[in-house]
């Protein structure tokens, strides 16, 4: 047992060990609580439909964090690249091309924006992201003036469609395996490719990293950037599922997903992260909602519940880390 | 000697403090330069203006005969200059095989880095290098656990590592045990054999004087001072550090 415990492989991944350890605790107490419910199909395939909308900007947003900033406008990002997206879908009659090429672009964009003010003006992220939250889902507002854009026209039916969100064999949504996957690819930036090893450096020490030869604004710049891009990619996966554009689109992601990077285990002080204890992180909040009423209690407890969860894994990562030093 | 790096006219300024004014300086194929000066005096402003780190408010560089605009670290590491900073550039909770290539990682054409490659090339360095016996330091130990002296070791077999023609040495004695350093001192006299240069920044003109062929003495940004090793005996460089602390001038001719 203490060999275990003492491996290498134990001693490297704590984090990782106590985020499974309490997602596991968490479904096993579904499953004797509510038995009905969670030895059967549809919840599982209700969580894969809904957790991917929000679980796919966590990915991205762990990059940012890593880095030891903060991105808080990726909801309204959602909002106007969702809005891009249907209305180019609509008046170019369905051209699925036109409508992503333009909507990812908007997204980079805005993250571009966010990169900037934060490098080359000196605004803090935290600072910089408030602002742009309210310039984007401003700019939804006026341009829609209220209103919504229905898609089911021009994409409901459509090979972009399915490839976005119809299920696969009749059971898996299309957005789960592109979450699952993209999660994959995204691990493996973050641990082996030159730039999450940058974002790494960067967020444990900027003046080290200068002087090591890293171009500190150019890795925060593309941190946003391709946290945008992600947002934009969200939205889009919304639009097919929803086929209907509403103006507040995107706005209840904030919490949930930078919950999920935190109760995942990533330092809120940078330099240290795990993609895939964020992905964990999106099945224990993704669950929680359904899971809590499933087990009998009220929708009062939702939140209640949210704040031990969020809470207690921060605290046991901070005990953690207190120990490591 | 030929000419390797020339600095004219350089000005740094961080805001409204004026850190460097009107430095000019030669350092030759194959010579130790020794600068030396009080705390803040720009020692290690004027480094990082030759590593690439701060650009010059104003002035020129010369590199081999050349003029160049030093814009980035990488491009001053890849003209053939390496560093140990006094803050040693590490970062802590990063394991070593990353530190020693961060920056210049050894990646495939997608930017993918060879892990492989690089724990053999980190465990390489810290063997032959860096000469770690502990076996409890590994490529795969974060900086954070490592005493002063092993942190000063990775940082120095990281420069050593890499190919280059001018090693600038800032401090690399700071908080050394007296063997650590010894070992400090005869690798800036072995720099020659190698007809390799180097610039060397140390608080002790005890070891400044063995190690250095010139010294450069730094006041408040300028060149108070240079002095070649045969026109100057180790206790008159003392006695002239002595002068300037006190009455903020030298006198060249005493
Ligand atoms: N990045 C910076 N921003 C502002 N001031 C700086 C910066 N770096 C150094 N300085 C200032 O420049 C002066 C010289 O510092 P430094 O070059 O570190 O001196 P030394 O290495 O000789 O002790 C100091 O007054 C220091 O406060
Ligand atoms: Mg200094």
């Amino acid at each position: 047992m203490s060999a275990i415990l003492n491996s290498y492989f134990v001693k490297t991944h704590r984090l990782e060990i106590s985020i499974t350890i309490i997602a596991i605790i968490l479904f096993l107490i579904y499953l004797i609580g509510a038995p009905q419910v969670f030895t059967r199909f549809p919840i599982y395939r209700a969580f894969m439909q809904s957790m991917p909308f929000f679980g796919i900007i966590a990915i991205s947003v762990t990059f940012v964090i890593t880095l030891g900033e903060i991105d808080l406008s990726f909801p309204s990002i959602v909002g106007i690249t969702s809005l891009t997206f249907g209305s180019i879908l609509t008046v170019t009659d369905g051209n699925f091309f036109i409508a992503f090429a333009l909507a990812s672009m908007l997204g980079m964009f805005a993250g571009l924006i966010n990169g900037l003010l934060v490098t080359k003006i000196g605004i803090p992220s935290i600072v910089a992201t408030i602002g742009t939250l309210y310039f984007w889902r401003g700019l939804v507002n006026v341009v829609s003036q209220g209103k919504g854009v229905a898609i089911v026209d021009v994409a409901d039916g459509t090979w972009h469609h399915a490839l976005f969100v119809e299920k696969f064999l009749d059971k898996i949504p299309a957005q789960f395996i592109w979450f699952i996957v993209l999660t994959g690819l995204m691990q493996w930036v973050y641990r082996y490719h030159k730039f999450g090893n940058h974002i790494h450096f960067v967020g444990d020490n900027k003046a080290s990293s200068q002087m090591m030869g890293i171009n500190v604004d150019n890795v925060k710049i593309i941190a946003f950037v391709q946290l945008g891009f992600f947002s934009s990619l969200a939205g889009i996966f919304t639009m097919y599922e929803m086929l209907y554009f509403w103006p507040t689109q995107g706005s209840g992601l904030m919490l949930t997903t930078l919950a999920a990077v935190f109760v995942g285990g990533t330092s809120v002080f940078g330099g240290k992260g795990t993609i895939f204890g964020t992905f964990i992180g999106v099945l224990i909040i993704g669950s929680l909602e359904s899971g809590i009423i499933a087990l009998g209690l009220s929708g009062f407890y939702v939140q209640f519940i949210n704040g031990i969860m969020i809470t207690g894994a921060v605290t046991i990562y901070a005990l953690i880390q207190r120990k490591k030093t | 000697m030929e000419d390797l790096l020339q600095l004219k006219n350089i000005y740094k300024d961080f805001g409204n403090v004026k850190v460097l004014k009107d430095v000019n300086i030669n350092i030759k194929k194959g010579e130790v330069v020794a600068l030396i000066g009080d705390n803040g005096a720009g020692k290690s402003t004027l480094i990082k203006v030759i590593t690439g780190v701060h650009k010059p408010s104003s002035g020129q560089v010369y590199f081999k005969g050349n003029e160049v605009v030093l814009k980035s670290v990488a491009q001053s590491r890849k003209m053939g200059i390496e560093a140990v900073y006094q803050e040693r550039a590490l970062c802590d909770q990063q394991e070593l095989w990353r530190n020693i290539f961060a920056g210049r990682e050894i990646t495939n054409t997608f930017g993918f880095i060879d892990i492989k490659k690089q724990r053999k090339e980190a465990e390489k360095i810290l063997r032959d290098y860096i000469g770690f016996t502990s076996k409890a330091i590994t490529v795969d130990s974060t900086i954070m656990g490592l005493s002063g002296g092993e942190k000063q070791g990775v940082a120095f077999g990281r420069s050593l590592y890499f190919d280059s023609d001018l090693i600038v040495l800032d401090e690399p004695t700071m908080g050394l045990s007296i063997q650590e350093t010894e070992k400090v001192l005869n690798f800036v006299k072995g720099l020659k054999k190698e007809n390799k240069s180097a610039i060397f920044i140390d608080h002790n003109i005890i070891h400044v004087y063995g190690a250095a062929d010139r010294f450069i003495i730094l006041d408040r940004g300028e060149v108070a001072g240079e002095f070649n090793k045969n026109e100057i005996s180790r206790d008159e460089l003392v006695k002239k550090m002595i002068q300037l602390h006190e009455s903020g001038k030298i006198k060249v001719n005493d």
